[in-house]
Parts: C-alpha cells; sequence; structure tokens
C-alpha cells in the first residue's frame, strides 16, 4: 500500500496539476498503472509492482450481533481523546441509566492497582442508536479504533457498532452514497470472569460501577499503622510506596543530631526557614488551634455521577 | 482521613495544570502533602533521584473553588500521598474546556486520588471522564523523611538570568559534558561553565543582582564579609540543571539561586501563588 500511497503524497501539488488520473491492471506483467494526466502535457506514469495472493474473507454477519450503538463519529473521537496513545486496549460497556462507557483495559490485577484508570461516560442521547444488551460488554484494540475513526471523521459519517459477547467479533461499519466500510476487530474472550459467572445468556458483567465505594481510607490508616511491626496480610500492597521495615528505636536526640548535620557546614548558625528570612513571616508547622475532629453524622454522598 | 477538592474556573485549571506540568517533568514519583491551607509537592534526596531535592508549596485558595481535607487526627491535619505526577499531569491534559474538575480520595480497590472532569456535552446530560490515580498512602511514622528543607548557609546568593537563555545554553553545552560548573559572586556575575579533553566552553551573565538576605540577629553567615568579586562554584550534573529549566512553563517572578561552594545549588522559583524550591548536590 506504501507505493500506491506515494503517487499521492503531495495532494495540494496533486490538485493544482493534475487533470486526469487512470488507474489500470496489467495482469500479464503483474503491473498495476498509475497515470497521471498532469498540465502542459506532461504525463506521469507509475509502474506498481504487486503479487496475486489468496482472497481473504472474514466471515461475521451484523445480523448475529445482540447490541449496536450508532453515533457521530466526533463523539466517539472525542471520547477516545482522553485514553493515552499508547494504549492497547479498551472496554466498552453498557451501563446502568443507558450510559455507554469506555474504560482502559488493565490485563491483571496486580496492574489494577499501578496503573490509571479511566473511564469515560456517554449519555445514551449522544448516539444516534442504541439497542445494546444491559450489562454487556467487549474489549477490543483502541489502536485500529482510533485509525477507522479519524477516516469517519474526516468523511463526517456516523459510525455503527455492532457486538455480540466477548470472544465474538466486533464489527464497525461506515456507510454512505459511495462506499461502504467494514472493520472487523477480535474481542477478548471472557475466559476468568473478575466478579460473577456470566448469566445464561452470555452476557458478562461491567467492572463495578463507579457510584458504590468508600471514601473513607480511615480502615486502610489503622491497618497501615498495625502493620507497621508485622508484615500485616490485610494492607493492599501501595503502588509505589513499598512497606519499609520499621527503623530500630532510636533516641530522639541522636535523630535531632542527625538531621542537623545535613548538608550543613561544620560550624554554621542555625537553619534558617527561607520564608523567614525573605518574606518576614514564618509559618510554623501544624498551625494553631486546629478544629477538634467533627463526628459525621451522615456520610457524605456524592450521587451527582 | 478524607480529601475533597472541585476547581470550576478554567484560568485556575489551567494553571494548576502547568503546575502539574512542570513536577511530573521533575520527578518521576513524588509526595503530595495536603494541609487545609496548602499542597506540597516533595521529592526528598535519595539516591536514587541522584540527591537531588525538590520542595514546592502551593496555596490551595489560589486554585481550588472547594477543598476540604481530613488528616489522620486532629493534631496531625495533613495527608502524605506517594503518587506519579504525570498521571496527574495526563488526567488534567484533556480537561482544557471543562465544566469542573473534582479530586478525590477514595479506596476502591486500593487508595486511589479519582479525578473527574465534567466536560460540556451536546446532551441534556454532561460528559464525565473519571481518572483513578493510585496513590500510596504515607504512615504518620514516616513523615518525618518530609520536612521542609532548610536553606542552606549559602556562600553566594545570585538572581538566575533569564530562564530562556539560560535553558537553552545548558541545552547545548549537554551535548558536550555531563556535568556543568556553575559559579556566581555577591557582584551580579554568574559563569556557566563545561571542561572537555577537547574542549571548554563558558558563558558568562553579568549584572544579574544578588537578593538581599536578612540575616538573623547575632549571626554571621558566610556571605557576610565575604570578597565581592570572589566566586563560589559547584559542579553539579548538567542533565538535572536542564531538567529544571526545560520543565518551566511559566516565567518566574522571581528566580534566584544560592551557591553552598562544592556541596550544593539551592534554586528558588517564586511565581505569584507557587513557590519551587530544587537543591542539585554538587558531583564529587
Amino acid at each position: 500500500l506504501q507505493s500506491f500511497l506515494s503517487v499521492f503524497r503531495s495532494l495540494p501539488s496533486l490538485e493544482k496539476t493534475v487533470g486526469k488520473c487512470l488507474i489500470l491492471l496489467k495482469p500479464q506483467a503483474s503491473r498495476l498503472v498509475v497515470q497521471l494526466h498532469c498540465k502542459y502535457g506532461v504525463t506521469k506514469t507509475h509502474n506498481l509492482a504487486f503479487q496475486e495472493c489468496e482472497r481473504l474473507q472474514a466471515v461475521f454477519d451484523t445480523q448475529r450481533c445482540a447490541s449496536s450503538l450508532r453515533a457521530p463519529a466526533r463523539v466517539l473521537a472525542e471520547a477516545v481523546v482522553h485514553f493515552p496513545q499508547t494504549l492497547a486496549e479498551v472496554t466498552l460497556g453498557a451501563g446502568p441509566g443507558g450510559k455507554i462507557s469506555l474504560q482502559n483495559y488493565v490485563e491483571d490485577e496486580a496492574e489494577r492497582s499501578k496503573m490509571m484508570v479511566t473511564e469515560l461516560c456517554l449519555a445514551e442521547d449522544e448516539f444516534q442508536t442504541v439497542a445494546v444488551a444491559p450489562g454487556s460488554c467487549i474489549t477490543f484494540c483502541l489502536k485500529e479504533f482510533r485509525g477507522l475513526l479519524t477516516f469517519a471523521e474526516a468523511s463526517n459519517l456516523p459510525l455503527t457498532i455492532h457486538y455480540d459477547v466477548p470472544g465474538r467479533p466486533v464489527i464497525f461499519t461506515l456507510d454512505d452514497a459511495v462506499l461502504e466500510v467494514h472493520l472487523v476487530l477480535a474481542t477478548l474472550s471472557d475466559t476468568e470472569s473478575n466478579s460473577q459467572p456470566p448469566t445464561a445468556n452470555g452476557v458478562s458483567h461491567l467492572p463495578a460501577p463507579s457510584d458504590d465505594f468508600a471514601d473513607d481510607l480511615e480502615s486502610y490508616m489503622i491497618a497501615m499503622e498495625t502493620s507497621a511491626y508485622e508484615e500485616g496480610p490485610g494492607v493492599p500492597p501501595s503502588p509505589t510506596f513499598p512497606l519499609r521495615t520499621p527503623r530500630p528505636a532510636e533516641s530522639d536526640p541522636e535523630q535531632e543530631e542527625e538531621e542537623e548535620e545535613e548538608g550543613a557546614v561544620p560550624g554554621t548558625p542555625p537553619h534558617k526557614k527561607f520564608r523567614s528570612l525573605f518574606f518576614g513571616s514564618v509559618l510554623t508547622p501544624g498551625g494553631p488551634g486546629l478544629a477538634p475532629t467533627q463526628e459525621v453524622l451522615a456520610e457524605d454522598s456524592d450521587g451527582e455521577y | 482521613m478524607r480529601f475533597r477538592a472541585k476547581i470550576v474556573d478554567l484560568a485556575c485549571l489551567n494553571h494548576f495544570s502547568r503546575v502539574i506540568n512542570t513536577i511530573a517533568k521533575l520527578a518521576k514519583t513524588c509526595t503530595l502533602c495536603l494541609t487545609d491551607s496548602k499542597l506540597y509537592f516533595i521529592l526528598s534526596d535519595k539516591v536514587a533521584n541522584g540527591g537531588v531535592s525538590m520542595w514546592c508549596e502551593l496555596c490551595q485558595g489560589n486554585f481550588f473553588d472547594e477543598f476540604q481535607m481530613e488528616g489522620v487526627a486532629a493534631e496531625h491535619n495533613k495527608i502524605y500521598l506517594e503518587l506519579v505526577p504525570e498521571n496527574l499531569s495526563r488526567a488534567l491534559k484533556t480537561a482544557q474546556s471543562a465544566k469542573a474538575v473534582k479530586m478525590k480520595l477514595t479506596n476502591k480497590h486500593c487508595p486511589c486520588l479519582r479525578v473527574a472532569v465534567e466536560l460540556p456535552s451536546l446532551s441534556s446530560s454532561s460528559r464525565i471522564v473519571t481518572h483513578d490515580i493510585p496513590v500510596g498512602v504515607i504512615p504518620r511514622r514516616l513523615w518525618n523523611d518530609f520536612r521542609e528543607p532548610s536553606v542552606p548557609d549559602f556562600d553566594v546568593s545570585i538572581y538566575l538570568p533569564v530562564l530562556k537563555t539560560m535553558k537553552s545554553v545548558v541545552e547545548r553545552m549537554k551535548n558536550l559534558s555531563n556535568s556543568i560548573v556553575i559559579e556566581a559572586n555577591l557582584s551580579g556575575e554568574m559563569n556557566l561553565k563545561i571542561e572537555t579533553d577537547l574542549v571548554s566552553v563558558t558563558t558568562h551573565f553579568k549584572d544579574l543582582g544578588n537578593p538581599p538576605w536578612a540575616s538573623e540577629d547575632g549571626c554571621q553567615s558566610s556571605a557576610q564579609g565575604r570578597d565581592l568579586e570572589s566566586m563560589a562554584e559547584a559542579r553539579i550534573d548538567i542533565r538535572k540543571l536542564q531538567q529544571l529549566l526545560a520543565g518551566q512553563q511559566v516565567n518566574p517572578t522571581k528566580a534566584l539561586c544560592n551557591i553552598v561552594s562544592k556541596r550544593i545549588v539551592h534554586f528558588i522559583l517564586l511565581h505569584e501563588d507557587v513557590s519551587l524550591q530544587y537543591f542539585i548536590p554538587a558531583l564529587a
């Protein structure tokens, strides 16, 4: 394809100089000929070598897909922009309340606690058609999808997504008066279900909805503090912060001395806080008069989203 | 232990994003300390960082429309988190046209800083993008590791030249050498020098000015009574200096450095509502 594309590389100059373009096939010579008839009687002929190969036909049928969605390409393009360019796979799901979500796919549990998880929710009314099995979700390659989106956006065409159960291919279609595009991608099959076993009709569950989570890290903190002297099994490993082995008990004056020597030339005056010299105000850490802990009578809920 | 904050104003959001972008360029992982009035991004000097340390301080009131935090206990009303600032930078990158950005500390599978961006959409409800950034909660017994560094007893304090100029000089010098010597005196002169077997290059800056530091009563700082022409110098890793200069997205209101001869260079970059201190130790 590269050699074919190179003929049309510079669109602006083509538009200015080319009158007509002739494409013909010379099967005996195994050549695809592209002839550009330009201004001033100039003709550029490109002879591209080709090799015949077996025809590959993907077997798919959009009619057999349980779910479909249709949206302007722009909406989907705006949605994927929030995911990093290097992200390989994305999970599309039909959530509660008619929301369609896109989430970056994270391979295993260990990675989940280290990687940032991004989720975007689109409301049902952003789509032109929504006919999805509730709770359904599929995971497919984002990179390929992005490529199709770029094309769809440029041609200003709506994109239809047909999908079924995880493992069955997802089919993206674009059509218009002059062309019809089908992009078929494999989806990840749901071999290890993370929460519940798949229901009878093969619909698997989306990752837990974002609404119910614990705001409160009190229990986590308590676990952390108590596990200081025993490697507590209950504390989940923190992503970047390894649980350090406790320091042997040091007497306080010893510690103070160590810190003073840090970075100071011996025999120098006591440390200065830069604020106190530069701006003339000194801020002591921990501040005066902190309000006593308020008893939380009602948990604040965040039902807005 | 709770934390919730919200930014509604786009200018504040952009400003905050720029600060985060700068931090992300300086540290792969750093500590975020939250108090009820301030946020601190801290990198403490470890061998792994090449001995550099960073202290960046922001007043929450200048950025957030809503800010509520509750520390571990009333007398320890702070939260210390370890995170990868690049994640936060990425989360804010596509929030440029947001209606609101909310941040919250949560504990779904593991402690996370949840950044929820509310974006405008043509439909009746807004689009919401949530980014769950994993964080490490730093226990109280380790908080001492993250105290504000003191200003070293410097030999010379001098204002930096225009950062853009300094950056382009250092970038070119980086191609020739791994270390750079910064020297300056109390007459407002600074030289950046590199020396290799084949070549030595020096860039001279004049009339930079020396900041006035009020000395505490009774103490004799190294800077007092010092010969005005005498240069204090330190040889530092050029990549660290280049990282610092390249990370600056906005020109600071004040930029200066304090040199402790052959020990450490302490950079202070001040903006209206953000202050950044960066320490680069001298090479052996």
